[in-house]
């Protein structure tokens, strides 16, 4: 149960600021998660009255509060064109409309969850957490950082050239997912994303450049790459097992979505 | 602390402990249409609308309630009333309880999107879980009741 001595609504990031260097105080993003568990909170920071729920654009970036709920980005025309879809099919599995509603952006990344969909999603971009106090910083970096005091206020999307897909395994509609992947080309560099291994999503490394050169590849090149890839994949991304999925099972997803993924984004699959 | 808010169409004044979740606060209030369901965000039963859109009340603070405009089933009884019937009379209505809650979010539905595909009701809806109608009968009244209203424009 979640007991709350102290609600402030604040005025302020330096507010809020001020008030999270307490280890007792606790910054709220959509509460589906926080309210789970058994938390005694001294004071409770709720920045929803900052107007940080909204997504910017300019010519260089998308600019996305850290109170934007996952259904705003699910709907974002913007996010969805410059992705070709994949934000919002990287959403719309999640629960219910009306847990998205609830659900933020920045709760969703600042938690780095195991099972986040989300997180998967924004790796697999040019993507940045931007801190009150701690400024810009990449959010391949961010995943691996320990949790500090600092107010995540927004997410950043560069507008680079991208090419993505984004694909999940669940053993019903609307549970946690069994594994996520995002497979993507950022300005032409591959980058594939593995999330729900159970644990929170990671970029894998293509230590042997088996991708490299991935879009100036003829089909054939780029089958035989991708097949050689998705094997690697599931050689060298760790994964384990859980309640939902045991670890070969997901050591079998990693190579499948992998290769479904990389398939689509080359326009390679048998669809194509 | 104190909250202002709207319920169901009435402006409220309320105190409130910091930690009182939505559903509670309602419940107390009188709107027994919110249901304790799963508690585990995941049944939807519990849906109300904050400020139009469909949120769920167990994993909403009061407190967020501040400044909103909350309305519940108790707020919409003729609307409710109508789509009801389309949902009894395909059988989709047995235990009932899952019923406030889906009809909550049927009608945030048709406020985002006038004219929903089968497809895309079964994905808005995903979200309230039904134990006793596996969701087919339910969607056959939806599709009826929105025949109806497109009817009812139309003449």
């Amino acid at each position: 149960m979640l007991k709350i001595k102290n609600y402030v609504k604040v005025n302020s990031l330096e507010e809020a600021y001020e008030l999270n260097q307490k280890k007792t105080a606790k910054i709220l993003g959509g509460m589906v998660w926080m309210k789970m568990g058994n938390r005694n909170l001294a004071t409770a920071i709720d920045l929803s009255g900052l107007g940080l729920d909204q997504i910017t654009e300019n010519e260089e970036e998308f600019v996305i509060g850290c109170m934007t709920s996952l259904r705003d980005l699910e709907i974002n025309e913007a996010l969805n064109t410059y992705t070709g879809g994949a934000m919002r099919e990287s959403l719309r599995h999640i629960v219910g409309v009306q847990f998205r509603n609830c659900a933020t952006v920045g709760g969703s990344i600042y938690g780095r969850f195991g099972f986040s969909d989300v997180l998967t999603m924004f790796l697999g971009m040019d993507s940045y957490v931007e801190f009150f106090h701690g400024g810009r910083i990449p959010l391949t970096e961010f995943v691996n950082m320990k949790k500090d005091n600092d107010i995540l206020v927004n997410m950043i999307v560069k507008k680079v050239p991208l090419t993505v897909c984004y694909l999940s395994q669940r053993n019903t509609k609307t549970d946690f997912p069994v594994l996520t992947c995002t497979a993507s080309l950022v300005n032409g560099c591959p980058r594939t994303v593995i999330g729900a291994r159970p644990a929170k999503a990671m970029v894998v490394e293509d230590t042997q450049g088996l991708l490299s050169g991935f879009d100036t590849m003829n089909r054939e090149e780029k089958t035989q790459a991708i097949h050689s890839f998705a094997e690697y994949a599931a050689k060298n991304v760790p994964v384990s097992g859980n309640m939902r999925a045991s670890q070969e099972y997901r050591s079998l997803l990693v190579q499948v979505l992998t290769r479904r993924a990389w398939e689509a984004v080359g326009g390679v699959s048998d669809e194509n | 602390m104190k909250i202002e808010f709207w319920l169901n169409g009435v402006k409220r004044q309320e105190e409130i402990q910091p930690d009182t979740l939505l559903l509670d606060f309602l419940r107390e209030k009188g709107c027994y249409s919110v249901k304790r369901g799963c508690e585990t965000a995941n049944c939807g039963l519990c849906t109300v609308l904050m400020d139009e859109k469909p949120v769920l009340s167990c994993s909403t603070l009061a407190a967020r309630a501040d400044g909103k405009k909350i309305v519940t089933l108790e707020g919409m009884q003729e609307e409710a009333k109508e789509l009801g019937n389309f949902i009894a009379n395909e059988g989709a209505e047995q235990c009932g309880f899952c019923n406030p809650g889906f009809i909550m979010n049927i009608f945030a539905m048709l406020k985002e999107i006038a004219d929903p595909t089968e497809e895309q009701i079964k994905e808005y809806l995903s979200g309230n879980l039904c134990r006793c109608s596996g969701f087919v009968s339910q969607t056959r009244g939806i599709l009826k009741f929105l025949q109806y209203k497109k009817a009812q424009e139309e003449a």
